[in-house]
């Protein structure tokens, strides 16, 4: 399944034995979809000598800081954070 | 080039006996075994010493200061800002994917790698060591707002901070605001401006050198 | 330990920078060659660098880590026997 510019997704809150580039700070979070960037090798297997294959979709993920961080400071609710995930930690919300 | 002498109680100097610390003699002993193994060339090695020299933020300065006086060319980078550093005849690097996002009005960037130091290493040269810091790893994505106060920066109200955490191969490059008072520069002049850390998202460009400086 | 986002921290964040060593460039072209010469990938690295403690991690420099890992992957794939680096230190 593919996410959509604007689609609303969670990122999946899964513990991860070993090397992943979702951080710990976003799992949980609920943002939107800013764009695809295109389709990467998975480091999780990478990582352990196997080549990443098949490369798997890459999304830029949008996130308001006060959904992320509960005493984000200063109370700009404008600000936002940025990060890419891949596909196979995001879920759809409803 | 030498170590300056690291504080002792920084911790993150490395640890050194004499002059040097023990990590240099360890690479280069580990370097003379992966060359007799033939594992890697000696030309290896210097090539790519060559090219990690050769990088400086001059380069990221160019495409900025292209974007600001070709609104064509910004759009070009915006969309893909790996094949507009190509265009430019400059080398944007081994990433796949490199983006450019444009401070405005209404949107001040930031970018960090929480998880390790992913830096657009090829168009801005090796990253400071504050970048790769673990309190501006920690607190670049927590309190932007107090980082850029640190930094020195003014963020006028209205103003989005908006954070980039590199967690994968996307490379990531600020194109800072424009200065008010630069409509009389040169292209050159106007590059001159242009910053690492502005390019980082951590300062903006530096003022217009009065003229005659 | 390696992911920071986020977590506490105090210290004012140190902007005295230094032009890298020698022995720094050696670091990165080292793992640049072993990259082009596919013995070592990015992710590797990364992941040998997450294996370091705590304690090592927070200590080490950044060039540091990256000495640790590229000992730590070549020792695993066989490439440099355990203890080898050591060894040739010592003659």
């Amino acid at each position: 399944m593919s996410y959509r510019a604007g689609q609303r997704v969670r990122v999946a809150a899964r513990p991860h034995d070993g090397h992943h580039r979702t951080p710990e700070y976003l799992k949980g979070k609920i943002g939107t979809v800013e764009r695809l960037h295109g389709s990467f090798t998975n480091p999780e297997t990478r990582a352990y000598g196997a080549d990443g294959l098949p490369k798997q979709p890459l999304y830029l993920v949008g996130f308001a800081q006060h959904d992320v961080w509960p005493d984000y400071r200063g109370g700009h609710a404008d600000d936002r954070i940025y990060v890419d995930v891949f596909e196979h930690w995001l879920e759809a919300v409803e | 080039m030498t170590d300056h002498d690291h504080d002792h109680d920084h911790p993150h100097a490395p640890i050194t006996t004499g002059d040097e610390p023990l990590a240099a003699a360890r690479v280069r002993a580990l370097a003379d075994l992966l060359v007799e193994k033939h594992a890697i060339g000696r030309d290896d090695l210097r090539e790519r010493i060559d090219w990690l020299v050769s990088r400086t933020p001059a380069d990221g300065a160019r495409l900025v200061a292209r974007a600001w006086v070709d609104p064509e060319f910004k759009e070009r980078l915006l969309a893909d800002a790996r094949a507009a550093a190509l265009e430019l005849g400059l080398d944007p690097g081994p990433s796949p994917v490199v983006v450019a996002v444009e401070n405005t009005k209404a949107v001040h960037h930031m970018v960090v790698c929480t998880l390790c130091s992913c830096y657009p290493k090829a168009l801005l040269g090796p990253p400071p060591d504050w970048y790769k810091s673990l309190p501006y790893r920690s607190r670049a994505v927590s309190d932007p707002r107090g980082v850029l106060d640190e930094f020195g920066v003014e963020i006028e109200d209205g103003v989005e901070v908006r954070v980039l955490d590199s967690t994968a191969d996307i490379r990531y490059l600020v194109i800072p605001r424009r200065p008010a008072d630069g409509d009389a520069m040169t292209e050159d002049e106007l590059a001159s401006l242009v910053t690492r850390d502005s390019m980082i998202g951590v300062a903006q460009p530096a003022a217009q050198k009065p003229i005659g400086s | 330990m390696h992911d920071r986002g986020g977590l506490h921290s105090d210290a004012p964040i140190d902007r005295t920078e230094h032009e890298l060593a020698d022995w720094e460039l050696l670091t990165d072209a080292l793992v640049g060659a072993l990259s082009r010469c596919g013995l070592m990938n990015v992710d590797e690295l990364r992941r040998g660098i997450e294996s370091m403690s705590p304690v090592e991690y927070e200590r080490a420099s950044y060039y540091e880590r990256w000495l640790y890992s590229v000992e730590a992957i070549m020792t695993e794939k066989g490439v440099l026997a355990a203890g080898e680096v050591d060894a040739r230190l010592d003659t």
